[in-house]
């Protein structure tokens, strides 16, 4: 009830953002690499991997995912489908 | 067997370590076992006015590692609870006055003749810090459900893991069930699940905590608190013993979730 009375005022319950906030804070946290950072770190990962492959910058998605208390870095790149190679 | 060194600790300050450190000490002595409460938080003296103990201090921690007195000249003991021991901190000087390996040499000289030895942490995580966990076999951290509170947890849970003093065990503090169920209080579910780690216990906020360190009587002694109660079932899961949580607010499956975040972090 109390649920569906924010959901028609349009206001979020403040427990909720302060989990959201706190799930994102604990992953750079714990990595000790501040949110900007991962904008380089895609940038970079992008410009060595486009040098070899043909890659659909606007699909592709990299980010901090957790598993208890130890964290991975997911990166999912799609590739742009290429035309078959000489010789092959 | 030989003692037990837990160290109460929490990064943040003012989320109720010296409370928590003075009530499991009690409820532990409460169920017959020897315990000395050691307050380790040098130059800010805490833990005596908490247990009530403030006026029988005539030697402190810094005194017995500087050799001006016996150990057991230093330990004061309660009056209520026979088994329930007290080290103050020393008032008048700064954190540097005793090492880790200091810390170390009284808890393995306390480890002889008691059963639990409780050493109150102060905040942060500098050399007052390391001293406090330099001698644990088990770390307890308190937070609050509260963003800074859980975010300074999270730290000090790493640090611990890092001294391989893991894993360290949780203390949620001062859930407001009517917050909780507004929506307007992380649930002690919702923290177990940011900081991914073993819960030994949930407190309830609650007044009756400020009325009894006014008093200087821990509320785990007040048998009829449940909040008492909350301390008592956290100094029963130090001696290892299974307590069931009890349900938060009986809606929700919220012991469900709970139980099940419990069973996920054990497996």
């Amino acid at each position: 009830m109390a649920g569906f009375l924010d959901r028609i005022s349009g206001r979020a319950k403040s427990a909720d953002s302060a989990k959201e906030r706190l799930q994102l804070l604990l992953i750079h946290d714990r990595t000790n690499m501040p949110p900007g950072m991962m904008d380089d770190l895609r940038n970079e990962l992008l410009e060595v991997i486009s040098r070899h492959m043909d890659v659909d910058r606007s699909a592709v998605r990299i980010e901090i995912a957790h598993e208890g208390r130890s964290q991975r870095l997911l990166a999912d790149i799609p590739l742009k489908s290429t035309r078959p190679r000489h010789g092959n | 067997m030989a003692g037990q060194v837990i160290t109460i600790t929490s990064g943040k300050g003012g989320v109720g370590k010296t409370t928590a450190t003075a009530n499991i000490g009690a409820a532990l002595a409460g169920l017959g076992h020897k315990v000395v409460c050691i307050d380790a938080d040098i130059g800010l003296r805490n833990l005596d006015v908490v247990l009530g103990l403030e006026n029988r201090i005539v030697y402190d921690l810094v005194d017995v590692v500087e050799g001006r007195c016996k150990l057991r000249q230093a330990m004061i003991r309660d009056k209520r609870l026979e088994t329930l021991f007290l080290i103050p901190a020393a008032q008048t000087r700064d954190k540097n006055a005793i090492s880790p390996s200091d810390m170390q040499r009284v808890c393995d000289e306390l480890r002889v003749d008691y059963d639990y030895i409780i050493v109150d942490s102060p905040a942060g995580i500098e050399r007052g810090f390391r001293n406090a966990i330099a001698p644990a076999d088990q770390v307890i951290v308190v937070t609050n459900p509260e963003v800074s509170a859980v975010r300074d947890a999270d730290r000090i849970i790493g640090i611990v893991e890092a001294e391989e003093k893991g894993p360290a065990q949780l203390v949620i503090n001062r859930i407001n069930m009517d917050m909780v169920n507004k929506g307007d209080m992380l649930a002690a579910a919702d923290v177990l699940e940011l900081l991914a780690v073993d819960l030994i216990g949930i407190v309830p906020e609650d007044q009756a905590v400020l009325v009894s360190t006014n008093r200087g009587s821990p509320i785990a002694m007040d048998k009829k608190s449940k909040t008492g109660q909350a301390f008592r079932d956290i100094a029963e899961r130090v001696t290892g013993k299974d307590v069931p949580f009890a349900p938060q607010d009986g809606e929700n499956g919220f012991f469900g979730r709970i139980s099940k975040l419990i069973r996920a972090g054990s497996n």
